[in-house]
């Protein structure tokens, strides 16, 4: 909400500069955001008055003008349409200096000697309306200085309420935060009942009382909305941010901003037998003062007469029934509507009003009949009129009740960690507007004002207290407590270690959004549809990723449009599938990989990254998990179909490496081989607990051998066959050699395998070695049709 | 016997010669070996009497000796030489860099929940996951924000469908270990949030610390003081911090956590918003199944990118997502 100082001080005037007002404003919970001055800085600006007006004899858009300023009369060129006989408006005199540091000067306008210029608002940084000159009223006295006929020693402040204080959206309501501030008194206006000139009151029906618990109406006759408001209202309006339009819109703003009350004036003629607050009806339309024309929902409450909505109730009024110039009789309404009712509305609409604004905060509900004997007389001092008796239709169970909400001491000093002695806190509450209705044996039974919605449980009142004390007044201690020690499980490593184990490999960490491009999703992950987003905020982040890799690939991308051609990236974090009616969060371990294996270096730094490469990095995380996994030949959409292992645990898939498959690749704009991996997090971070083994004290022996075999026979097939063969003594089998070439024969490959043996108690002996050895190597010929090499 | 001090001389000289090892194990074999010519002298003691003999011997002990002294030396020099001559061929240019793997590094964001985790820790507060698509109930209703709360609006949800939404903040993770456990309660949630929301100084995915302690006796002030440590501890600094009253349905009372950063032009200090926090709001305690009469509680969070930018000087929150490898590499 923005207000101007000025005003405030009216209301309550403590001795501090703005800067130090500001920070007793925020300090006690309403964010100053910001601040301005209410008009540019110039200097030479006077009121002036037309006095003549001739047209320019050379050009069809200029006038000459004769512009008295208090002292003399001098001559002015100007261009404005507005300008005519008798006017009196903001007159900048030769030397005068307007915002922007722009000089005024004597000057010829198509050969006409101009001495200063009349002024827009614009060009005194008023605002940003530079429709023709700001025109002030008759009785501005010619000469004085503009900056003090305006008062413009202001600043507008602009303070960002918390939605619980709907009490701070008016001056009254910060003129009261500022007089507990400063234990100081608050003036307020002296509101008085408008006695009845006539006896025609508006009918009213409230068929929607949970909705509308109090609706006043008010027949003013005889206005004249010719007449414009005054310029001290104009300027309070323009400071507070809002426009004027005309004094009937003027005055209702007014008084919303003066005391939080939103108020609304129908043109009587257009109001159709009487005013029914009611719910919208199906497919019911209404043009509203913003022109757009809109269906109403039938869980709309409205303003109607005997005919149609005339109002979205606390949002917005229609066109037909608004006010204009040429409206003669007024309906004033004031009401109290259901914050409940009200939520969300406007914006259904796609509107947010200062009505709407305050409405779903809450406004004080017993406010309406004041706020609506303030806008009569103010209306009446400028329009004229006469107003009749106000018809008030309350519905006593749908209003708010009268609250008392108990305090206790104790608690109090509990929460806030200091026991404030009672008098301090007797006056905070009480300068607040929450009297004590009655000391209690331990705390104070307080009553809730009207105005404070928020307040209803005994925490809402021990933040009162805290934030008008201080919540730096309050002293700081150490929290005490048990401290328990908590279980470790030694066998799961944290998340942590995997991170830094593949930091250690040259992994970058890459943290991509959690929604991705269906488009790529779909080309990395076809099997299954991303959760899609109701309300994305672009196509491209539109839905769920299913896998890391949508984000990972689009992150290579990136960086190769960036000249990073080696980029070695892991991610973890959730992935989303739906599954029937539950949705399956999983966290997963991702990595993408390409470009050299090696930073670029002296001694054969230029080889490209491979799959072994990678799968070599796995096998070292699997070692520090302690985990065994199976790499098993397999097929995945994505994946180049000749090279794609499928990773097992026990039997059960935990995740995905291989190459991007190059049609894949292509579509994506990507360049290199690039390798991929994706791992079940919770899968693979439980590994074992060591446990003791006792170290042979005897010899291992080793045996290699190569053998000739089919290319099409996995490795793995052979390590089983020989460890199956092998015996319970092997300790070991590693493959040191695989060579493929011409000299084998057509699709066939050479395989070199070291197995080793030790037996825990004794030396093995020649023969069982030998007897084993030979064992494997018939196993390999019979069971998988190797040869041995020569 | 008379030529045993030539074959000595002869010897020392051939030592004296020897320009290779292989060349002083000849010469010790030729001399000092079973028929080397010194060694051969022995055969002549038999000739003498009983009473020259032991004379005799001892100087032919005393001859090899002295040769076998000559060659030990020699020998020391010649492998000296040899091992000066192989290190002078293993010479390498020590200022040729390094090979291997590069070090990666940690995400930025990653780096700084570790350090606030760690920090937390060290306190006794536990690390608690949770879903990030959350039910309205976790998110908001049992947060103390009803369907109609206008706080509702600030959040910029995104929805799957009415009931389902990508949590707005990390707070229900606190519902949820409530809902599980039992107090008292010591832990931060970190993790992602989103909210439908992207220009310069927002993007739709952001990262969330929250920090919850439910005891018997806890009260503001406690909390100040764990707020007030940690910001010290996470910018090694002893900066100045305020709290700001504010609102968050989920507390009460509320406020917004201000440190020191910099100073105006008058010289009075810049504050700079960094956290929010509160005494747990009793209604959330409520749907927790927590008597709030028997407990109390503070709750406090944090955004992750903005300590991130505020410690490491980073200028644009958007980097954090793109990704760039430029970018990352500066945080390992």
């Amino acid at each position: 909400m923005k207000f101007s100082e000025q005003w405030l001080r009216e209301w309550v005037n403590p001795n501090i500069g703005s800067q130090e007002l500001m920070d007793q404003i925020t300090m006690a919970g309403l964010e100053v955001d910001g601040f301005e001055p209410v008009a540019g800085e110039f200097t030479g600006v006077v009121v002036g008055e037309v006095q003549s007006v001739e047209p320019h004899p050379d050009a069809d858009k200029l006038r000459v003008c004769q512009v008295y300023d208090g002292l003399e009369t001098v001559q002015v060129v100007c261009g404005a349409p507005n300008v005519r006989q008798g006017l009196k408006v903001p007159f900048a005199v030769v030397g005068a200096v307007l915002p922007g540091n722009f000089k005024i000067k004597k000057a010829k306008l198509r050969g006409q000697p101009s001495q200063g210029m009349l002024c827009s608002e614009s060009e005194l940084a008023l605002s940003d309306n530079h429709d023709g000159l700001m025109e002030l009223p008759g009785d501005a006295p010619v000469g004085q200085d503009m900056a003090d006929y305006l008062k413009l020693n202001d600043i507008t402040i602009d303070v960002d309420l918390t939605p619980n204080r709907s009490d701070c959206l008016s001056i009254k309501g910060i003129a009261r935060e500022v007089g507990v501030l400063n234990s100081m008194q608050v003036a307020e206006p002296d509101i008085q009942p408008v006695p009845a000139a006539h006896s025609e009151v508006p009918e009213i029906r409230v068929e929607a009382p949970e909705g509308c618990p109090r609706y006043l109406g008010r027949i003013l006759r005889n206005v004249d909305l010719q007449a414009a408001s005054p310029l001290w209202m104009q300027e309070k309006l323009r400071r507070s941010g809002i426009r004027s339009i005309d004094a009937a819109v003027d005055v209702t703003n007014y008084v919303m901003l003066e005391l939080g009350q939103p108020l609304h004036a129908f043109d009587r003629e257009e109001i159709q037998g009487g005013i029914v607050v009611r719910m919208a009806k199906p497919q019911e339309k209404l043009v509203l003062l913003d022109g757009q024309e809109v269906e109403l929902t039938e869980d709309t409450l409205v303003i109607a007469d005997h005919e149609k909505p005339v109002a979205i109730a606390g949002v917005m009024g229609g066109e037909h029934s608004g006010v204009s110039p040429k409206t003669r009789d007024l309906v004033l309404e004031a009401a109290y509507f259901d914050p409940i009712t009200l939520a969300g509305k406007a914006r259904h609409y796609g509107l947010h009003t200062d009505a709407s604004h305050r409405f779903e905060r809450g406004v004080d509900y017993k406010l309406a009949r004041d706020a609506m004997e303030r806008a009569t007389q103010l209306l009446m001092d400028i329009v004229g009129g006469e107003p009749g008796e106000i018809v008030e239709v309350a519905s006593k169970d749908e209003l708010p009740s009268d609250r008392v909400v108990d305090l206790r001491e104790k608690r109090l000093a509990d929460v806030l960690g200091l026991a404030i002695d009672r008098t301090t806190v007797e006056e905070i509450l009480t300068r607040l507007g929450m009297p004590v209705e009655k000391l209690l044996k331990d705390g104070w039974r307080i009553s809730v004002p009207s105005f404070r919605p928020d307040i209803t449980i005994e925490e809402d009142l021990i933040e009162e207290v805290g934030r008008i004390f201080g919540y730096n007044n309050l002293p700081v201690t150490e929290p005490t407590g048990s401290l328990g020690l908590r279980v470790r499980e030694e066998a799961r490593r944290p998340v942590s270690a995997i991170r830094n184990y593949f930091v250690d490999q040259g992994y970058q960490e890459a943290v991509t959004y959690s929604f991705v491009d269906p488009a790529v999703q779909k080309l990395v992950d076809p099997d299954r549809d991303g959760i899609a987003l109701a309300n994305p905020i672009s196509a491209d982040l539109s839905v769920m990723r299913t896998t890391l890799w949508s984000g990972l690939l689009k992150t290579v991308a990136y960086n190769q449009n960036r000249q990073q051609p080696r980029i070695r990236l892991f991610e973890t974090g959730l992935r989303f599938e739906q599954n029937d009616q539950r949705i399956d969060q999983q966290p997963m371990l991702a990595g993408v990989v390409v470009g050299n294996q090696y930073p670029e270096n002296w001694v054969n730094g230029r080889r490209t990254a491979d799959f072994f490469d990678v799968k070599g990095e796995l096998e070292g995380l699997f070692r520090l998990l302690g985990i065994e996994i199976q790499f098993v030949a397999s097929q995945h959409p994505a994946l180049h179909p000749g090279q794609t292992a499928e990773l097992m645990r026990d039997g059960e898939h935990v995740g995905w490496l291989g190459t991007l498959h190059p049609q894949v690749q292509k579509n994506l704009e990507l360049n290199g081989t690039i390798l991929m991996f994706e791992l079940f997090l919770n899968s693979i971070v439980t590994g074992y607990v060591p446990n003791f083994k006792e170290i042979s004290k005897f010899p291992e022996v080793r045996r290699d051998l190569a053998i000739i075999i089919g290319a099409d026979v996995a490795f793995s097939d052979v390590e089983r066959v020989a460890r199956k063969h092998a015996g319970d003594r092997l300790t070991a089998l590693r493959a040191f050699d695989v060579y493929e070439g011409e000299s084998l024969g057509e699709g066939n490959r050479s395989l070199a395998l070291s197995l080793f043996w030790q037996h825990p108690e004794r030396t093995l002996n020649e023969d069982e070695v030998h007897s084993l050895f030979t064992g494997v190597i018939d196993a390999l010929k019979e069971e998988l049709g190797a040869t041995l090499r020569s | 016997m008379e030529n045993l001090e030539q074959l000595v001389q002869d010897g020392l000289k051939a030592v004296e010669g020897s320009d290779s090892l292989q060349a002083l194990d000849q010469i010790r074999v030729e001399y000092l070996g079973k028929k080397g010519v010194i060694t051969q002298q022995a055969k002549t003691l038999g000739k003498l009497s009983a009473e020259e003999r032991p004379a005799a011997g001892q100087k032919i002990n005393e001859a090899k000796g002295q040769v076998e002294q000559a060659i030990n030396a020699r020998r020391a020099e010649l492998e000296k030489a040899a091992i000066e001559a192989k290190l002078a061929s293993e010479s390498i240019d020590v200022t040729l860099p390094g090979r291997g793997q590069d070090l990666g590094g940690l995400h930025p964001v990653t780096r700084t929940l570790q350090r606030i985790e760690e920090i937390f820790a060290r306190a006794g507060y536990s690390v608690e996951q949770g879903p990030e698509i959350e039910d309205d109930y976790h998110n908001f209703e049992a947060l103390n924000i009803p369907g109609h709360h206008p706080a509702r609006a600030m959040h910029d949800t995104f929805y799957f469908n009415p009931g389902t939404l990508l949590r707005t903040h990390t707070s229900p993770v606190q519902i949820r270990t409530m809902e599980a456990g039992t107090p008292p309660f010591r832990m931060i949630c970190p993790g992602r949030v989103y909210r439908c929301d992207s220009d310069m100084t927002h993007t739709p995915m952001f990262h969330q610390v929250e920090g919850l302690l439910v005891e018997k006796d806890v009260s503001f002030a406690d909390l100040k003081s764990t707020v007030e440590e940690f910001l010290r501890v996470f910018f090694e600094r002893d900066l100045e911090v305020r709290f700001r009253p504010s609102y968050f349905p989920f507390t009460e009372p509320s406020a917004e956590v201000d440190i020191e950063w910099g100073r105006e032009e008058d010289g009075s200090i810049k504050w700079l918003e960094v956290m929010g926090c509160g005494m747990v709001h009793p209604k959330v305690f409520d749907y927790c199944g927590i008597d709030a009469e028997e407990y109390r509680g503070f709750a406090f969070g944090l955004g992750v990118e903005r300590l991130a930018m505020l410690r490491y000087g980073v200028n644009d929150l958007r980097m954090f997502f793109e990704n760039d490898l430029r970018f990352l590499r500066q945080f390992r």
